[in-house]
């Protein structure tokens, strides 16, 4: 090696450190700026010295604060949350079974979770439930469908080497639940149907204060368990069995990332209904703009891409009074497809 | 010849099999550092199968493996990692992954839970790139090089897990005549001068007998384990690959 190869190497070293760090702090100042945004946004006006004392607890009328702290600051944590949340469990989807299409409900998480409220739905009124219980439970029934999706699969990924295998056999596994949903769906009655498709649509709005105290930890524990997974998730790049002969434990590592999923997505789409094209367009996105595939890069910068974007849906959406699927989709479809079309215009320069 | 009692991998009384059908029945064999070894055979002989046992992803045997003296069974994936690498025939091309990185990965069996690399770390990588003649290439992402180009950056991420044997599955498919022998080359001269096992199964019988040290051969459930000149002179190879019949009919 020349001297002179030495030193363009470190420059660009350099150069490529100061980018991610720069890409970093802009990420993170467009997440805080959008947040402010998000708190601004909604049916009455209020004004920023407002917003300022109601968060500190200064001179603010009551109602106003409550807007604050009850609605617009719950809601604008919630699409924080469920954006870093679907983003980076997307990355993890994407890395394990090494597919662009993956996202967070390939496993069929989405699907166990509709089960949960499909059958908690029709049968909540049964059981003589109230209303106020209603939305409680419908979020529990996501969460036990969710997790009893993950314990099948976890099971089966026991027994099955491949990991291809336990990708169709999750997605089979959630087409066959959602033609069992689709049942429930014809013989439920009106008003349950109404419930169950608004569910559907997603919803950054219904999550409580309390239920909040519930969604923080369950994500930072989500959080904590994918930063757990950067290292397996790097070796998963080369593939599973590249990863076992560079000491991998294959099967503690699927199962550590299949918890990761769970909490993150599982909590979420418990929370907020299945919100989709977030958790497949953001990890694309952002290895696009850091041009890295290290997951100790991508896992906090996917975080952050992933908050700012839903914060984006959250304002367009109160913007507009849209449901909050349908604002991701129409963000997230044009996202992918610009993904695709610039992957392939980088194939054919080559 | 080399010292060949410096045995580090052995095979004894091992059996392979193909899902219910058997590759090789009971044999032994063991191999020694310092020595570049080709692994032939016709096509379904089962050379991927026995080279996949010996580096702990198929299980599907009876009888041992041991490497330095203990039976892989017993060995601790972590620990295996540090004592066997191994390079597949899967073309891996992760995009915005630079060659650097893909080297770095090899160092995972010593860096922490994060994979955080210490500087002596850093230098393992950039020599092994330098060994394969790759010092210039740290920085290029692997979607924008060639398959020999790729080949070798794999086989420098193996040399960074620095593991006393090294197996590789069919490293000289894909390559063109000039990158097949340099290959090759390169491969006797790691296991010379780094005094590793190195083990690759190839169908380039010219590359076999005249680069490489050893030869061993399966041969309808058995494997024949020469030094390279012996196999020439004992006719193995002429009477498996039919040659007679292929060039003069």
């Amino acid at each position: 090696m020349t001297p002179r190869s030495t030193i363009t190497l470190n420059l660009t070293d350099v150069y490529s450190k100061r980018r991610t760090i720069t890409l970093f702090g802009l990420s993170g100042a467009l997440v805080l700026l959008l947040f402010v945004v998000d708190l601004f946004t909604g049916s009455v006006s209020i004004t920023a010295s407002q917003i300022w004392n109601a968060l500190t607890g200064g001179d603010c009328p009551e109602a106003t604060a409550r807007i604050i702290i009850d609605i617009r600051l719950v809601k604008a944590l919630v699409a924080l949350l469920a954006g870093a949340a679907l983003s980076v469990s997307g990355l993890q989807m994407q890395t394990l079974f090494r597919n662009p299409l993956a996202g967070p409900y390939v496993l069929g998480i989405s699907s166990g979770a509709s089960l949960g409220v499909a059958l908690f739905i029709m049968g909540a009124p049964a059981l003589g439930m109230s209303a106020i219980m209603s939305s409680v439970g419908i979020a529990g029934a996501a969460w036990i469908g969710a997790a009893a999706v993950l314990v099948i699969i976890a099971a089966a990924s026991r027994r099955i080497k491949d990991i291809m295998v336990i990708l169709i056999l999750g997605m089979m596994f959630s087409s066959g639940i959602s033609a069992v949903v689709q049942i429930i769906q014809y013989l439920s009655r009106e008003s349950a149907l109404k419930a169950y498709v608004i569910w559907t649509m997603g919803s950054l709005g219904d999550v409580t204060t309390w239920q909040l105290y519930i969604l923080i930890p369950a994500i930072i524990a989500g959080l904590v368990l994918a930063i757990a997974t950067i290292k397996p998730l790097n070796l998963l790049l080369l593939g599973e069995e590249y990863a076992v002969t560079m000491g991998l434990n294959v099967r503690r590592s699927r199962n550590l990332i299949f918890l990761s999923t769970t909490l993150l997505a599982g909590t979420i789409t418990a929370f907020c209904g299945p919100i989709g094209f977030i958790g497949l367009a953001m990890p694309h996105v952002t290895r696009m703009i850091f041009r890295d595939s290290d997951h100790r890069i991508l896992i906090p910068a996917t975080a952050l891409t992933g908050a700012a974007i839903m914060l984006i849906c959250d304002i367009v959406s109160k913007q507009y009074t849209l449901p909050v699927n349908s604002v991701t989709s129409m963000l997230g479809i044009p996202v992918v497809i610009w993904v695709v079309l610039s992957n392939a215009n980088a194939f054919s320069k080559r | 010849m080399r010292n060949i009692d410096n045995n580090i991998l052995q095979l004894r009384d091992f059996s392979a099999f193909y899902g219910s059908r058997i590759i090789l029945d009971r044999v032994d064999a063991s191999f020694g550092r310092g020595m570049s070894t080709a692994l032939i055979g016709r096509n379904g002989t089962g050379k991927s199968t026995l080279l996949r046992a010996m580096a702990g992803l198929n299980k599907n045997y009876t009888g041992t493996v041991s490497v330095d003296g203990r039976d892989i069974k017993d060995i601790r994936g972590d620990r295996m990692a540090r004592l066997v690498s191994f390079v597949t025939t899967e073309r891996t091309r992760v995009s915005n992954l630079m060659c650097r990185d893909v080297v770095a990965l090899g160092r995972a069996p010593y860096t922490n839970w994060i994979g955080h690399m210490q500087p002596a770390d850093m230098d393992i990588v950039e020599e092994s790139l330098h060994r394969v003649g790759m010092g210039d290439y740290a920085t290029r992402t692997m979607d924008t090089m060639s398959d020999g180009e790729c080949q070798r950056i794999m086989i420098a991420r193996a040399l960074a897990q620095d593991t006393p044997v090294m197996m590789l599955d069919e490293p000289t498919s894909f390559l063109d005549l000039p990158n097949r022998y340099e290959l090759a080359r390169l491969l006797s001269r790691l296991a010379h001068d780094a005094d590793k096992c190195i083990i690759y199964s190839t169908h380039e019988l010219d590359i076999a007998t005249r680069m490489c040290d050893s030869i061993a051969l399966i041969d309808n459930q058995k494997l024949i384990h020469l030094p390279a000149e012996e196999m020439n002179r004992a006719g193995h190879i002429k009477r498996l690959f039919n040659l007679d019949d292929i060039l003069c009919p």
